[in-house]
């Protein structure tokens, strides 16, 4: 499992974020299934393609969206799922 | 492929028969790859090599689903009919080894069910992250054996409860997954997720499928991806209209309320057992034919003698099995 607080993270390798023409939104691929992503996750999700601590992806995105109250902890939430669900893993130094 | 990804498909199984029999398989899985597919393998790993799952690698499949017939090298070798174990332990090891997301599949019925556990245990140690136990279904071969292969309730409960017990028992980060046979449910599966709404099957040969054993039901033309668009067999074909929604059921289905959750079940079951593709799923209790399920259930309870041969699927039984069906 991932400590956000020390590992650095990025989007789970074998699985595949893209944009879907037919469907006309982002989804994430992976053995056998896939999730349609909303467009929140995909803002934090597009990020974390390549390897990012959560302190780094929280000001990235608060400076994107200034006005958003409570970014930090409503990114922090998200992150906890995505790890739970393997759509994030622990990027390896 | 690129005609399906444009009607919205997303996932591809490469599957058989066995598909990396064809010469040019990796090819296939990296244009399907470039295309955006998310590529599945589904194979018994006999013709896998550790270069060979390299070049997949490279050409970017993302998931490989291998089977194994048995938890020990003799049973594999009985119900597989191949001496190949130790292949499928080492090849299993070398996916694992190069990162490609794995499942295990152990194909069970009442011969191999007490292995459960054993099975569960391999594929801990092999370091599997994804286990699918599931009973036999009894389409073509399997039909044929059904009374040698269909497990009696006690031998299910059994093996339901032996992977509950390892579940509990071991916390790690294997998924197990058991599906039991459906003989042993009161209401019957939707055909392949519904008929014309999830799957496209693409033969080698171009044939069109709703589903993989759509050609046992005869009288049925199957339109050819070389004479048509992918598009238009999806959206106008007689045989992806045939059975799509509810509007060809015949009763009990027509009135029942629950006709939307299982779509009458398999058409492919209901004409092998029933010889009417528009029949209700035999498998539903409501079916007036539900006593074909019941008299094979009742008859998995008693014992059978081991000396029961199977009948394996080889070209002399294909043969065999041909002509009788000519005469019947």
């Amino acid at each position: 499992m991932i400590d956000f607080d020390t590992n650095k993270f990025h989007v789970n390798p074998n699985y595949r974020l893209q944009f879907e023409e037919a469907q006309q939104c982002h989804v994430l691929l992976y053995p056998e299934g896939l999730v349609k992503l909303s467009d929140t996750a995909v803002e934090i999700l597009t990020r974390c393609q390549k390897p990012i601590h959560k302190l780094t992806l929280i000001e990235d995105l608060q400076r994107d969206y200034p006005d958003a109250e409570t970014l930090a902890s409503d990114v922090s939430e998200f992150l906890e799922h995505a790890a739970k669900e393997s759509w994030l893993v622990i990027a390896e130094d | 492929m690129k005609e399906a990804r444009k009607l919205g498909a997303v996932q591809i199984g490469f599957s058989g028969g066995e598909p990396l029999v064809r010469k040019d398989c990796v090819e296939l899985i990296g244009t399907a790859n470039d295309l955006g597919f998310y590529c599945n393998l589904i194979t018994s790993a006999l013709p896998l090599t550790e270069k060979k799952i390299e070049e997949c690698k490279e050409a970017g499949i993302k998931h490989i689903q291998i089977s194994f017939q048995g938890s020990d090298k003799k049973t594999n070798a009985k119900f597989g009919g191949t001496d190949s174990f130790e292949h499928k332990l080492a090849m299993t090891k070398a996916v694992i080894d190069h990162e490609i997301p794995l499942g295990l599949n152990f194909v069970l019925h009442r011969q191999n069910i007490h292995q459960v556990t054993d099975f569960l245990m391999m594929a801990e140690n092999l370091g599997a992250e994804f286990v699918e136990l599931a009973n036999t279904q009894y389409y073509a071969w399997a039909l044929h054996n059904r009374d040698k292969l269909l497990p009696s309730q006690q031998q299910l409960v059994e093996a339901e409860n032996a992977t509950n017990r390892f579940r509990d028992q071991h916390k790690g980060n294997m998924n197990a997954i058991f599906v039991a046979p459906d003989y042993y449910e009161k209401r019957p599966k939707k055909c392949s997720a519904g008929w014309g709404t999830t799957f496209i099957t693409v033969t080698p040969e171009g044939d069109v499928l709703p589903c993989q054993s759509a050609k046992i039901i005869t009288g049925l033309e199957f339109p050819n991806v070389k004479n048509d668009s992918l598009n238009n067999i999806w959206e106008k074909s007689d045989l992806f209209n045939r059975f799509r929604g509810t509007s060809w059921m015949t009763e009990p289905c027509k009135s029942c309320p629950e006709k939307e959750q299982d779509l009458g079940g398999c058409r492919c079951q209901a004409f092998m057992l029933t010889g009417d593709a528009y029949a209700t799923d035999p498998i539903c209790d409501k079916s007036p034919q539900h006593d074909i399920i019941e008299k094979a259930i009742e008859s998995a309870q008693t014992d059978k003698e081991e000396s029961q041969p199977l009948y394996f699927r080889n070209t002399q039984n294909s043969k065999k099995l041909a002509v009788m069906e000519e005469n019947s």
